[in-house]
């Protein structure tokens, strides 16, 4: 036996040290090849991308631009708020280009450092116009929907709430599941704090802290509800409708519930997309972004079976969503979006 | 996943031989110590101070409120349950492997060390599909004894193999019955074996993070990285990581007390000889009925969920095509990387501690100790904080990765090679000197060649530590990096089950030497 667990050691050694080695080294980072350093790198002369929208979608979309462009592309994967604050720690020696997030308010804490170029006039054109923000320092790139999941198991659909801030009764204590440590949910509470102002967001916050069961992400709240483990959740229309597209498996058991009415529930929240000021390829940069925005990239969103809302001009969303001017969503300016009031008032409730 | 694994192992740094050579340290030797002390107290330095930007009286009201004591209950809740189960459950074990006529008691051994090649969070991720109610502190109290008793069957176990009978045998001639004898004797002596595991499990609970994510647990460490998901690297942070370090400090201190100085090696002349095995009898059946239960919880459960969901996924043609062998590839240079600094970097401290042994270098150890025991998530955070702040250079590259590894593992490759030079007696470079040799051909043809063993079980270990390490690689991965831990989570959390399950596997398969290897720690204890 030891023999053979000294050749198992052996050999557990010897291949990474194979590999660094073939890579170039741990001493030469400058030598040629790929070597480790190199591979991880910012490499010059590509666009970097920084994203927090879904991985697999930034790249298929980053590929189809540069097999387009040739503009070599590379991206960073990242969460919505930290890669804010990263780009604005980074400051002007950031090595980001091109920013998308995978909801707004991310996009306006880079933006009220000043750290936005203004996008080209071509490509806020070809975007519907109605859901751009007034600064024309960002585009949306992408929308999607609030809604209700329930299980009809466990709730018949006349016993749902008819508003969002109905969950703070205390009827619904225990009732209810959400994902408040993302930034889907904290899109969702800062258009709330937008429309409906602070005190009562601070309110429906507390009610939170105490009654809802509080998950990791969007697809555990789904779950939960698919599961019977609460009746109702609150999360984004998208990874519904994905799951249905493939088994089920996560969903099969649940239906939505769009709350309409301008309802805070029935917040349309935006994927932002922008250049840096900082960039050191301004003009490739803003390429990128109408390419995004463009009817090739928006194309393919949709096809990529994200089951987000297109949001360029013309470019119809997958056939199985509600259209998106049928949600009734309400009327909030997305440059007003205030991340930073909202983790505030996150922190004071006790959820962060 | 931080914290000195095999820190507390006994006999580890035993030295042999007689007393260290007078004569001062060669200041190349201490300067490079001091420089590696100094590096790995460097986060301290960071988040410290980072946690008091906004001043004392902020600093006090974030701490006041209702969430941390919450947090501090979470947390304190999970120790005080975990510690003491790990601890009755690896010493249980360990006896009845060590200690009884067990039926293939080897097999046995094996069976019982090998959830330690499974990763916590890869454990907590198979119990989530399998029971899926079972999440919350009952949960996450089931898991983490599952994947952390082997901290404490490890040293308990190589002890029980090592200690002489003798003591036990006088007490048991002198009428105490069996169960008192060992009470009297053995379990004294087992002391610093006990408090060395518990600490190695305290200091795991404290760092985890994926288990705890998947069970919906929040305790520091999950808190902290949710503060960086908002934040990036805020003061909220760095006020949640110092008081994680005060719970780390708490703990060590704790177990220096826990471990008492008394004497475990024996004294005299003469062959140690082994126990005589103790009749099982009638408890035969629920002895092996526990370690059945025990092996099944810890290491089928994940084993088969894993091969399950392999199966699940797009099958072997699959596994191979996508990135899979990318990221298994980038996390072994990775793991080499880290492999070798950690080891470069403890060489100076192993040798001043091997062979000049002063109160700057006991100093120097205890600090390079502490330190390495934070997790790797205030690790992360300060470098972010350093790179971002200080040294943009090193800001997003793969070397802050492998500084953040070097601190995580030092004590791995420290007490690895702490034995290599016990192994490798002073007397032998003295007589090569007498035969004409300088200094560094000394290294080269005696010590290093000696050493080697012992160097090769230090790389393994910390390479294998790199390997599933999570949160300081979640923080510091530079664009474009991606490693199986990662991959493994990104997946995982996206509750993609099928898809996470071959980044699983594959870091199950690396980490089999790793059980391997401390198998053969507990065997060679005789």
């Amino acid at each position: 036996m030891p023999t053979t667990t000294r050749s198992l050691l052996a050999l557990a050694l010897a291949l990474p040290l194979a590999l660094t080695a073939c890579g170039g080294g741990a001493g030469e980072p400058a030598g040629g090849g790929t070597s480790a350093e190199e591979a991880y790198e910012a490499r010059p002369d590509t666009l970097q991308v920084y994203s927090a929208q879904h991985i697999e979608v930034t790249e298929a979309v980053a590929e189809a631009f540069t097999e387009e462009t040739g503009i070599p592309t590379q991206v960073r994967d990242g969460q919505d708020s930290s890669m804010g604050h990263m780009i604005v720690q980074e400051g002007e020696a950031s090595p980001a280009d091109v920013f998308l997030t995978e909801n707004s308010p991310a996009m306006t804490v880079v933006e009220r450092e000043g750290l936005l170029a203004e996008v080209d006039q071509g490509t806020r054109e070809q975007l519907r116009e109605d859901l751009s923000p007034s600064s024309g320092l960002w585009v949306p790139i992408a929308a999607r929907s609030t809604v209700l999941v329930y299980n009809p198991d466990l709730i018949s659909e006349d016993e749902l709430p008819t508003s969002m801030m109905d969950l703070a009764d205390p009827e619904w204590a225990g009732k209810w599941g959400a994902a408040p440590g993302g930034a889907d949910f904290q899109a969702i509470v800062a258009g709330m704090l937008a429309e409906r102002g602070e005190e009562e967001t601070r309110a429906w916050l507390e009610s939170l802290a105490e009654n809802a069961e509080v998950y990791q992400n969007n697809i555990a709240t789904m779950k939960a509800v698919n599961a019977g483990e609460v009746p109702v959740g609150i999360m984004y229309h998208y990874y519904w409708y994905r799951d249905q597209a493939e088994a089920g498996e996560g969903s099969g058991n649940t239906r939505l519930h769009y709350f309409g009415g301008e309802d805070p529930g029935a917040f349309v929240s935006l994927s932002a997309g922008g250049v840096l000021a900082s960039s050191d390829m301004p003009d490739e940069a803003q390429q990128f972004l109408e390419y995004v925005t463009g009817p090739k990239g928006q194309q393919a969103l949709v096809d990529s079976g994200s089951m987000e809302y297109a949001v360029g001009e013309g470019v119809e969303s997958d056939p199985a969503l509600p259209p998106l001017d049928e949600l009734e969503a309400p009327a909030v300016d997305p440059s007003a979006l205030n991340s930073g009031t909202v983790i505030e008032l996150m922190t004071d409730a006790g959820i962060l | 996943m931080a914290g000195p694994l095999a820190g507390p192992l006994p006999g580890a740094g035993r030295r042999t031989g007689l007393g260290p050579p007078p004569g001062a340290a060669p200041w190349p030797v201490a300067l490079a110590a001091v420089l590696v002390a100094v590096l790995t107290v460097l986060p301290l330095l960071i988040v410290l101070p980072g946690a008091l930007a906004d001043g004392w009286a902020e600093a006090v009201d974030y701490l006041a409120r209702p969430r941390i004591g919450k947090l501090v209950g979470n947390t304190g809740m999970l120790i005080a349950v975990t510690v003491p189960a790990a601890v009755v459950v690896g010493t249980l074990a360990a006896w009845l492997v060590e200690r009884t006529a067990l039926p293939a008691a080897g097999a046995w051994r094996a069976l019982l060390l090998a959830p330690l090649a499974v990763p916590s969070f890869v454990s907590a991720y198979a119990w989530v599909t399998v029971a899926p109610g079972l999440t919350g502190f009952g949960g996450a109290a089931l898991v983490t004894t599952l994947a952390y008793y082997p901290f404490v069957f490890l040293p308990v176990a190589a002890l029980l193999r090592a200690l002489d009978p003798g003591d036990e045998e006088v007490a048991r001639s002198l009428g105490l019955s069996p169960t008192a004898a060992m009470v009297r004797t053995v379990l004294p002596r087992l002391r610093p074996a006990l408090s060395g595991g518990a600490l190695l499990v305290a200091l795991h609970l404290l760092a985890e993070y994926g288990v705890l994510e998947m069970m919906r647990f929040q305790t520091f460490t999950t808190a902290i990285m949710q503060q960086y998901a908002v934040g990036f690297s805020d003061t909220a942070g760095s006020l949640l990581a110092s008081v994680l370090v005060g719970l780390c400090l708490v703990a060590l201190l704790l177990d220096l007390v826990a471990r008492g100085r008394r004497r475990v090696a024996r004294l005299g002349s003469g062959t140690q000889r082994r126990a005589v095995p103790h009749r099982l009898g009638a408890w035969t059946v629920p002895a092996l009925a526990f370690l059945a239960a025990l092996v099944g919880a810890a290491l089928v459960v994940p084993v088969v969920t894993v091969v399950r969901w392999l199966l699940a996924g797009p099958g072997p043609a699959g596994l191979l095509d996508g990135d899979l062998l990318a990221v298994t590839l980038s996390t072994l240079g990775l793991a080499a990387l880290g492999a070798l600094a950690a080891t470069l970097a403890a060489f100076p401290g192993a040798w001043l501690l091997n062979r000049r042994r002063s109160g700057l270098t006991l100093l120097l150890e205890r600090v390079t100790f502490v330190a390495s025991s934070l997790p790797g998530v205030v690790i992360g955070l300060a470098l972010v904080t350093l790179a971002v702040t200080w040294v943009r250079p090193l800001y997003q590259t793969v070397w802050l990765v492998v500084l953040a590894y070097a601190i995580l593992f030092l004590p791995r490759a420290m007490v690895s090679l702490r034995a290599g030079l016990a192994a490798a007696p002073p007397e032998l470079s003295e007589a090569a000197r007498s035969l004409g040799q300088g200094g560094p051909a000394v290294l080269v043809r005696v010590v290093l060649p000696l050493m080697a063993p012992a160097v090769r079980t230090g790389l393994v270990l910390v390479a294998l530590a790199v390997s599933t390490e999570l949160t300081a690689t979640l923080l510091l991965a530079p664009t474009g990096m991606d490693t199986l831990a990662l991959a493994f989570w990104r997946e995982a959390s996206q509750l993609d089950y099928a898809a996470a399950a071959p980044y699983a596997a594959v870091m199950i398969v690396l980490s089999v030497p790793l059980t391997l290897l401390l198998r053969r720690q507990i065997l060679e204890e005789e």
